[in-house]
């Protein structure tokens, strides 16, 4: 049986990953982030968790470690936020690449400049065509639940995962969390199991050059060529929305909680305009819906959990059908739209009957984001004007 | 294109009172020992270094308290030691 | 105050006085009192001490699903007297509310008028009684909970109490305990909606 503690979503995070047994954990502090360093390093020091703790000079060389450490076995554990993620950015491309199941949890941040410690998902977001399956989290019994099931997943798939999740906004807000026994974690996740081939004895040459085409190797072996490999985590990254639906359905059994697998719907089933949204933003929505509704406005939300891989199907089967369809999230992509609107339109060609459909910007670098903001905003859409806009900028 | 770029770049000059009368956080405040600190021999690295900018250029040296933090940059900097960090009590 | 299912507070201190770990105390408490969705949002700018600093709070019958900014608190927490002049407090504060203030002074002596209560105690002398000092700093994070439990009813010095023994041990414990009984003995409650109406009478 769990233990209700009132924590904030760092604390949860840090608690998930020593629930998970990780044996190497290897971080650089940014802020919002911090606390889950300092609290997984207080661990290590006192002995509750045995782990090897690398201290490094960046999150470059972080999440480098933690490629190292998961590619001859270990399962391992990091997490970043803001400018320290973009600083990985070479080495996420490499970690999906070598098919490394790290766990990352990515505190949201807006991006510098100019500077700004406080919360939008501009960060993850930019980094969603690295080959990472991204979760996005509504509250810190999330941000727990999803850390210990993004191991069973990242391992089962092979494929790193990051668990996001608002800064400040969430990681710094106190909050009932069930904490789970450590021997209900055991039941659901078990030991690593060594993928890695590494013996120990025998010299091999990880992540070697890759040609282009197919070809022998020293043993006549027939090597695939980097188009191959690149297909295969394609193909499987595709496919892990299954292994996600299984992880939230078995986490069902053993802890009596689950987080509706890649999407979630709120008050949806009579719904004629839905409000689409990640993270918190998609709580506050759930607020907006409700106030919307005593107006008498059938209104309401369909949050994405599962980012990447993107959940196409469900939302075009949830969207489908709505008379108006409204976006909000904390990211752009400049020069064009939210990254999320975009992704869910060109989904949405395939829907049977079309909604009209309306984004929103919201909340960049801190900006305050409140359910009434959101309620009237969807009024207006619900009235039929699409369009693209950005809230509550100030002249 | 925006006609006045000054919204487009982000920039800040140093500057007393961008967080506000930000003297009252203060809990050491900097004393000046004039005796070590004269105009003819002076470095201004205090002023220089003054992340707030509440230190004058001219002479006798003043800190402008109004805004002064305590932080105690002016201090560490200082080659002649001529400020020193008091408690406030 | 009257009971209801839920309420907004806002605590208002400066870096290193303890606001956090007062909203975070309070929050516990609340829900021990039975409140099942409870929330303690800090916001951060300048990380300093000294540097002023406020939490937003939320508790509710239900669980919390928004992390909005609080606007019209029911309760004001202010644990630096000298804030009074920096920050509004009592702009947004509900009509019937609530606000709590650690002041050398009686509730008359302040100034402060409005349709709500005022809740005064020497939470700083309470806690400097109580030997609740580290590194030179007095810590008011849970002397201050003395008024704000003895002005209210919904979640009762028993439950802070407890969210109290469960933060602290040894020595530190008694301290905080100590600072908070303090406190709560000498809270002058004054209803200035009341005073205002008789007044007017």
């Amino acid at each position: 049986m769990g233990e209700i503690q009132i924590i904030t979503a760092n604390t949860a995070a840090a608690l998930a990953a020593k629930l998970c047994r990780v044996q190497v954990v290897s971080a650089y502090p940014i802020t919002p982030q911090t606390p889950v360093t300092e609290e997984l390093a207080e661990m290590v020091e006192s002995g509750a968790l045995k782990a090897e703790y690398l201290t490094v000079e960046s999150e470059h060389s972080a999440l480098a470690s933690v490629v190292a450490a998961s590619q001859v076995g270990a399962r391992v554990f990091t997490a970043t936020s803001a400018n320290g993620l973009l600083y990985m950015h070479e080495m996420l491309h490499w970690a999906a690449g070598s098919r490394a199941p790290i766990v990352m949890a990515c505190v949201n941040r807006g991006v510098g400049a100019p500077w700004t410690i406080l919360n939008d998902q501009q960060d993850t977001v930019s980094q969603r065509d690295t080959g990472w399956i991204q979760l996005y989290c509504r509250n810190s019994q999330e941000v727990l639940d999803s850390v210990i099931q993004a191991y069973r997943i990242a391992e089962q798939v092979q494929i790193p995962i990051m668990v996001c999740y608002d800064g400040f906004i969430l990681s710094h807000t106190s909050t009932p969390v069930d904490v789970p026994s450590q021997e209900e974690v055991d039941r659901f996740l078990p030991p690593l199991e060594d993928r890695s081939g590494i013996d120990g004895q025998t010299a091999m040459n990880i992540n070697p050059l890759i040609l282009s085409d197919p070809r022998p190797n020293a043993n006549g072996v027939v090597m695939p060529g980097y188009m191959e490999f690149r297909y295969r985590l394609q193909q499987d990254i595709l496919g892990s929305l299954d292994t996600i639906k299984a992880a939230d359905k078995e986490f069902l059994d053993i802890f009596g909680r689950n987080w509706d697998g890649s999407t979630w719907t709120y008050r949806m089933e009579d719904a004629e305009h839905a409000m689409v949204s990640m993270g918190s933003l998609a709580s506050e929505c759930t607020l907006a819906a409700d106030s919307l509704r005593e107006e008498g406005l059938k209104v309401g939300v369909v949050g994405v959990r599962v980012y990447r891989p993107f959940p196409a199907s469900e939302i075009v089967e949830s969207l489908s059908g709505m008379k108006t369809v409204t976006f909000f999230e904390k990211d752009v992509s400049y020069g064009y739209q939210g990254a999320l609107a975009m992704d869910a339109r060109a989904a949405m060609y395939d829907c049977s009957s079309r909604p009209a459909i309306s984004s929103y910007v919201v909340g960049l670098g801190g900006r305050d984001v409140r359910p009434d903001q959101l309620a009237k905003a969807t009024l207006e859409c619900t009235k039929g004007a699409t369009k693209f806009c950005w809230l509550d900028v100030r002249s | 294109m925006s006609d006045n770029l000054s919204p487009i770049r982000t920039i800040s000059t140093p500057a007393e009172g961008e967080a506000g009368k930000t003297g009252d956080w203060r809990s050491q405040t900097p004393k000046i020992d004039h005796g070590k600190c004269s105009q003819k021999d002076s470095c201004l690295l205090c002023w220089l270094y003054c992340p707030d900018g509440v230190i004058s250029s001219s002479f006798p040296l003043e800190i402008d308290l109004t805004y002064c933090k305590g932080c105690g940059v002016c201090a560490e900097e200082c080659p002649r030691k001529a400020i020193e960090m008091v408690d406030d009590k | 105050m009257k009971r209801h299912q839920n309420y907004e507070i806002i605590w208002h201190g400066r870096g290193g006085q303890g606001a956090v770990t007062a909203a975070k105390v309070f929050t516990e408490a609340a829900y021990y009192a039975g409140f099942k969705g409870v929330s303690a949002k800090p916001t951060y700018f300048s990380e300093r001490r000294g540097a002023p600093v406020s939490v937003h709070t939320r508790i509710s019958l239900e669980p919390i699903r928004t992390f909005s900014n609080v606007l019209f608190p029911d309760i004001a927490v202010v644990l630096d007297e000298n804030l009074l002049e920096m920050v509004n407090v009592t702009s947004n504060l509900k009509a019937g509310g609530l606000l709590v203030i650690n002041s050398s002074k009686s509730a008359h002596d302040l100034h402060i008028n409005g349709p709500f209560t005022i809740a005064v105690s020497n939470a700083y002398h309470c806690s400097e009684t109580a030997g609740l000092i580290v590194e030179g700093n007095v810590l008011v994070s849970t002397s201050i909970l003395g008024p704000l439990v003895a002005a209210t009813n919904f979640v009762g010095i028993d439950n802070v109490r407890k969210a109290i023994q469960h933060k602290f041990r040894g020595k530190p414990l008694d301290r905080n305990l100590k600072a908070l009984e303090l406190a709560f003995e000498n809270t002058e409650i004054v209803d200035l909606q009341m005073m205002s109406f008789i007044a007017q009478a």
